[in-house]
């Protein structure tokens, strides 16, 4: 995991290949016109990616479920977010329940 | 350097009070979760300098932690890059969504690099075109410096503590993606296909390798297709 040369060329694609995605959005934009059908599920695949990203890094670890802890404190930070508590608050929240509840030795 | 010190001077006179605090709370709360994810990248056996460079470089955190997650839960480098592509793939949709506020000539590339999560629900949610330019700007550069100083100030702490569990930083990450779309879920048919979406990763998690079924999650948007059709 330390070599070099392996990091490196992982960031220069990564990096490379984010740049292109945001690229192609503004010059795909000003060529194409997209049905409005078509945009509205472009905009809710988002919503859709980042809503099973959270589910996945919230709840589960490697291929197994994630314990107690963390889904806690997530969900803590979700109710707060509903609330619209702003951004810091909802974050440490969900920091604060997760630690307290490890403390009291809950995985 | 000039061209960009003019640029903060206007962007600064154009943006009231209220907008820069909320814009602020924002970059603050990106360079907290930078800490959460500089502590659990050099505590999972990465160099310091690694999640510093990531981050400035490719600047989007679900990708970075997923491919932090991914090599040091003994995955291979290649799949940890293809997952954060995936993932990543988001911004070509960001970019359809987004307001023409990138920019011209070699400054676009600046402004074309500062889309993420954040910006574009910022300049989206102002009113003229000045305020969304000057609330686009001053969130991506925030948050281009909030990002790896907290990923730095992370991995200091992250060398020095081994279990930075403790602190409950894993929860962090997807706690800030949660708030970000809660506005979302508030209508009904984007809150379906999220949690469609949802349920089909949370299914395939034991069975695939990790970043494939945030992928497959997109099978959640037959949700709205079919309803949609349903519609017409």
């Amino acid at each position: 995991m330390n070599d070099p040369v392996v990091l490196i060329t992982a960031t220069l694609v990564l990096a490379g290949g984010t740049f292109a995605f945001r690229l192609a959005g503004p010059f795909l934009r000003s060529r194409i016109t997209f049905p409005p059908r078509a945009e509205r599920l472009i905009e809710v695949s988002t919503v859709v990616l980042l809503a099973s990203l959270v589910a996945t890094t919230a709840l589960t670890e490697g291929h197994g479920p994630a314990g107690v802890a963390r889904p806690a404190g997530v969900l803590a930070a979700g109710l707060l977010a509903w609330r619209k508590v702003p951004f810091l608050g909802v974050v440490l929240a969900a920091a604060a329940v997760t630690a307290v509840l490890r403390l009291l030795g809950i995985p | 350097m000039l061209f960009i010190l003019l640029n903060v001077h206007s962007i600064w006179r154009t943006l009231d009070r209220a907008l820069l605090r909320d814009i602020s709370l924002v970059c603050v709360a990106v360079g907290v979760v930078g800490l959460s994810y500089g502590a659990i990248a050099v505590a999972s056996g990465f160099p310091l300098w690694f999640p510093v460079v990531l981050g400035l470089t490719v600047l989007a955190a679900s990708s970075e932690f997923l491919f932090v997650g991914i090599v040091a839960a003994g995955g291979s480098p290649v799949a940890a890059v293809l997952a954060g592509l995936l993932v990543n793939a988001r911004h070509l949709p960001f970019g359809l969504a987004a307001p023409d506020v990138l920019g011209r000539g070699w400054h676009r590339l600046l402004g074309t690099h500062l889309m993420n999560d954040e910006t574009v629900v910022f300049a989206l949610a102002q009113e003229g075109m000045p305020r969304k330019r000057a609330a686009y700007w001053a969130c991506g550069l925030g948050i281009l410096v909030c990002w790896p100083l907290g990923a730095f100030t992370g991995g200091l702490i992250g060398s020095v503590m081994d279990d930075t569990d403790a602190l409950g930083l894993d929860a962090m990450f997807p706690a800030i993606l949660l708030a970000l779309i809660v506005p979302a879920f508030r209508d009904r048919d984007r809150r379906r296909a999220g949690l469609a979406g949802a349920a089909v990763a949370l299914a395939a998690t034991p069975f695939l390798p990790t970043g494939l079924p945030v992928l497959l999650a997109l099978t959640g948007l037959s949700v709205t297709a079919v309803r949609e059709k349903a519609h017409r």
